[in-house]
């Protein structure tokens, strides 16, 4: 018969939540900003088909860094929970405060109850139709949750893209502005931490679109294209001339 | 060594459907798993609930068209004159519905999430033919309720991205899923919309007169129809009318439909035709 030994359960949290972190850390960044015209999402992930950014419903949208085959798993169990949701009551009902709710409920359970925990830190973006009535709820490996104002930044380097952001984000940017600085700021952590602390004058290699995913919600999508789905991926030559644009000027 | 269930998911996860989701986890949600009680087979439930009258729906280079009347009857009385019959079922398609009006509506609208969610989950669009299938399944289980009266027989028609084309399909209670060439036509008044699409019809119809023709079938059909309604200049009611290209998918405004009916109504008047 083995002795079990004893483990206080501080040093059994912490074990999970070290190694939870290890596993984000080594993930590429994604950046989820609200701004003017509505939020964007940018993800650094040379995949064009395995996507970190998902529509959810309407209004909403995920974005995710960690493992991907729990986090896939998780944003298919979202589109489930607010379809069945969005049947069931109207379209309106469903928001992302529930489904936030819903994955920090899961996300905790699975850290305290299961033998590994989640390996992922995700957002659920609702564009609200006015700036002040955007959310952006963050949810990490041990199932806590914060409504973030501005801008959220996980993954790996996402202090050093904090900081970069920082000095580049403002409340008025316009979506393809936003997306620019989102770039630059994934760029400067992409160039690692070898760049010198002179990183200011340092000039960055030019973006390169297939190394970027990037989507939006847009704010107003019944005027712009006649849809209630504010959820669009942006790829191919139009993510180019939108990045393009901003290398010009 | 795998376990189990590890390997199981694989085959579970073959299905991306919202309603076969909502079949094991939320039964009582399926329109399907609604019955009428304890009923015998022969209870024939037709008269109690509003009935959807006539759609028409034709193809033109480059897409496709479909309209619907605004009429819902029950027996001999006018339920509505203002419900939608046809729908936008997702970017590229459109179903329109005719027979028990109720059960059309609740099976629209879970055609609409069933092709949303697969796209949500696949990040891609299904297939014309997986959504006519699709389409066909959820009919097929509409059949009891058929048998007792309350049928419903949509119309399904879209621009098929891969060959450019519209295409147009037809069911029937059994899940029968039958493509159809041309034009077709559904519900109370479709033999007269039929016989007017007939010669109205032909291969070279722009988006404009394509219009114009599934409107004059629609006056056809409500001419001799008493349960199809005809353009009704009084309280400025139109029939519905979506086209499908590859553009996708997009409802005709009022006002063009006023100007289409105007047009048949003057041209009528003036020919003097007593039958």
């Amino acid at each position: 018969m083995t002795q079990q030994f004893y483990v206080s359960p501080e040093q059994l949290m912490k074990d999970r939540a070290d190694f939870a972190r290890k596993g984000i850390g080594r993930g590429r960044s994604v950046v989820v900003m609200s701004c003017r015209d509505g939020i964007a999402l940018v993800a650094e992930n040379p995949s064009p088909s395995l996507h970190k950014l998902g529509e959810i419903y309407d209004r909403i949208a995920f974005a995710a860094v960690g493992k991907y085959n729990e986090f896939e798993s998780l944003r298919q169990a979202g589109v489930r929970y607010a379809d069945v949701r969005g049947y069931s009551y109207a379209r309106e009902d469903v928001t992302a405060r529930g489904l936030a709710s819903v994955y920090a409920q899961s996300l905790g359970a699975v850290f305290t109850a299961e033998s590994k925990p989640f390996e992922v830190e995700l957002v659920v973006a609702e564009v609200g139709h006015s700036q002040d009535a955007d959310h952006l709820y963050r949810l990490t490996f041990d199932g806590s949750i914060a409504d973030e104002p501005g801008f959220v930044v996980m993954g790996g380097a996402a202090d050093s893209v904090v900081d970069a952001l920082r000095n580049s984000w403002s409340a008025d940017l316009s979506l393809p502005e936003a997306v620019r600085a989102a770039a630059q700021s994934l760029r400067r952590e992409g160039a690692g931490t070898a760049v010198p602390a002179d990183a200011e004058h340092h000039v960055p290699p030019a973006l390169d679109p297939s190394l970027i995913e990037v989507a939006f919600l847009e704010r107003d999508p019944d005027t712009l294209r006649g849809s209630r789905r504010a959820f669009r991926r942006i790829g191919g030559p139009e993510l180019e001339n939108l990045l393009q644009h901003g290398q010009d000027t | 060594m795998l376990p189990d269930d590890a390997a199981a998911a694989v085959p579970r996860a073959a299905s991306a459907s919202f309603a076969d989701y909502l079949g094991t986890h939320h039964p009582g949600l399926l329109p399907s798993n609604r019955t009428l009680g304890p009923g015998t087979a022969s209870t024939d439930a037709s008269h109690l609930a509003p009935h959807a009258t006539t759609i028409v729906s034709l193809t033109f280079p480059g897409g496709v068209l479909m309209a619907g009347d605004r009429r819902a009857t029950m027996g001999n009385v006018i339920a509505s004159r203002h419900i939608e019959k046809v729908f936008a079922a997702d970017r590229y398609s459109v179903l329109g519905i005719a027979g028990s009006a109720g059960i059309g509506l609740d099976l629209t609208r879970l055609f609409q999430v069933e092709l949303e969610h697969y796209e949500k989950i696949e990040a891609t669009l299904m297939s014309l033919d997986g959504k006519a299938n699709r389409l066909a399944a959820m009919v097929r289980q509409n059949l009891p309720m058929a048998m007792q009266g309350l049928a419903v027989v949509p119309l399904f028609a879209g621009f098929d991205t891969d060959r450019h084309v519209g295409r147009l399909f037809s069911f029937d209670v059994t899940g029968g899923r039958y493509e159809e060439q041309e034009h077709h036509s559904v519900g109370s008044g479709s033999v007269f919309a039929r016989g007017s699409l007939k010669k109205l019809w032909s291969p070279r119809l722009d988006e404009a007169s394509a219009v114009r023709v599934a409107v004059e079938a629609l006056y056809d059909a409500a001419d001799d129809d008493s349960a199809t309604g005809g353009p009704d200049a009084v309280r400025a009611l139109w029939p519905v009318v979506y086209v499908v290209d590859g553009a996708g998918t997009r409802r005709i405004p009022d006002r063009d439909l006023e100007t289409v009916a105007h047009t048949i109504i003057d041209a009528r008047s003036s020919a003097g035709r007593e039958a």
